[in-house]
């Protein structure tokens, strides 16, 4: 029996180490494909033809080819820091760590591109850190209660016993994923809550906290992007537990939903996005968690 | 061929033209035109830009604006001078606060006349454009490869 544990244990660490680097190779890869598959979407909604799937990587590989302007030298310095720690969130989402740990460190790393905003020093992009942060606010109680929730439904934080849990969480979670699924808008820089920087440019905000980046900068920005699809989507998939195919096709539905509403509602204001994400997080979120442990 | 002749990202700066000319660049945007099938994106950004269209002749006011742009377009970059205005002054090239064409502050790399421009020799001047970006990215590495 020991021995067989021993062994069981040595599998799962072995098939956390593979999800990990196979997130390394693949997370960017993912995440530009669906960033390409989201343009063209869009595209043929507003009745165009709309860029190649692969538009995402040449654009970064024609950013690589550009020279790299700065406003002071030490602006990169948070650029790569922002790239490290989602890098860092997604490998420990794939190694199936605590899911407290994934949420705290992607608060660091969005921390580190409010940094890189302020150190831009302009005016945009000042007023972009500030709203990336007023985003965080939003965010951030809907993303810790859905934690909360999976730990209520699954009974452990950690990613690699949710996605294995025979329990199906959103049985049990459906207001929690109703709350995610509203704040992952925000967190996918999409309209009508893409309000610190957009993916299109020439607004009022030009393009927020990236706009004194540029070159190699702003690819790398680009690519911290890409990073973050894969694991954002990975929080919808979570809801299915160890029922993976329909997990999968949720996930894909969701995104279609967000690229919906990315094209039919115009940007709000940060007052609305605040208030509105925390009526949503009390009554979806906190209201889930109330009834949960009622019935307990 | 590098990526820069397929992701060229466009700024548009409106110096003194009547608008003809820019709501032909806009025209290009949408669904008729659809730029964005060659990965042509209007940024509004100068640092994030490959090429700048600019409509219109130049006058005292905006010296600065269009230098200023200019400058802040991080290499290799072109700027495509559209219509006629922009190319050599137009029906203005006379006026007392009119400089002429764009080329008299900063260097111009594809002119493209007309008046209005229209949108396929707008789309046409963009690609010359693109050639015109290689061939400077080319001589920015041998450049990078001499010092």
């Amino acid at each position: 029996m020991a021995d067989c544990y021993v062994i069981n244990r040595e599998l799962i660490a072995m098939v956390s180490i593979i999800m990990g680097l196979l997130y390394l190779v693949l997370g960017p890869l993912f995440g530009g494909l669906v960033t390409g598959l989201d343009r063209r979407i869009s595209a043929r909604m507003q009745g165009r033809f709309g860029p190649p799937i692969l538009q995402p990587f040449y654009d970064v590989l024609k950013l690589f080819e550009k020279e790299q302007i700065v406003v002071r030298r030490s602006q990169n310095v948070y650029v790569y820091f922002y790239l490290l720690f989602i890098v860092f969130t997604g490998v420990l989402f794939f190694m199936g760590e605590d899911l407290l740990l994934v949420i705290f460190s992607l608060t660091l790393a969005a921390i580190f591109f409010v940094l890189a905003g302020y150190k831009g020093g302009s005016p945009f992009s000042i007023i972009g850190a500030e709203r990336e942060l007023l985003q965080m606010m939003a965010y951030e109680p809907m993303v810790l209660m859905m934690a909360v929730g999976m730990y209520m439904a699954t009974k452990s934080f950690y990613v690699g016993d949710i996605v294995t849990s025979p329990a199906m969480p959103i049985m049990l979670l459906p207001g929690i994923f109703i709350g995610l699924t509203y704040v992952l808008t925000i967190k996918l820089r999409k309209s009508p809550f893409d309000l610190s920087t957009s993916h299109h440019g020439h607004q009022e905000l030009v393009k927020g906290i990236t706009t004194e980046y540029s070159g190699p900068a702003l690819a790398l920005i680009e690519i911290a992007h890409f990073y973050e699809v894969p694991f954002l989507v990975g929080f919808v998939f979570l809801f299915f537990g160890s029922h993976w195919l329909l997990g999968l096709l949720v996930c894909a539905a969701v995104y279609f939903l967000e690229i919906l509403i990315d094209n039919t509602f115009a940007r709000t204001k940060w007052q609305f996005m605040v208030a509105a994400s925390w009526v949503v997080a009390a009554i979806f979120g906190f209201g889930n968690i109330i009834i949960l442990s009622l019935l307990g | 061929m590098t990526y820069l002749a397929k992701s060229p990202w466009i700024i548009h700066y409106d110096a003194t033209s009547c608008n003809g000319c820019d709501i032909e660049v806009l025209a290009c945007l949408t669904p008729m035109y659809d730029v964005e099938r060659f990965g042509i994106i209007n940024t509004g950004n100068p640092k994030h830009a490959d090429i700048f269209l600019i409509t219109g002749s130049v006058n005292e006011q905006n010296v600065k604006v269009v230098e200023n742009i200019y400058n802040q377009m991080p290499n290799p970059k072109v700027v495509v001078a559209i219509g006629i205005c922009a190319t050599s002054g137009g029906i203005f090239r006379e006026c007392y606060n009119v400089l002429g064409g764009v080329d008299k502050v900063i260097p111009v790399d594809v002119y493209v006349p007309g008046c209005a421009v229209r949108p396929e020799a707008i789309i046409d001047g963009v690609v010359k454009a693109i050639g015109v970006l290689e061939e400077k990215h080319t001589q920015m590495k041998k450049g990078a490869a001499k010092s």
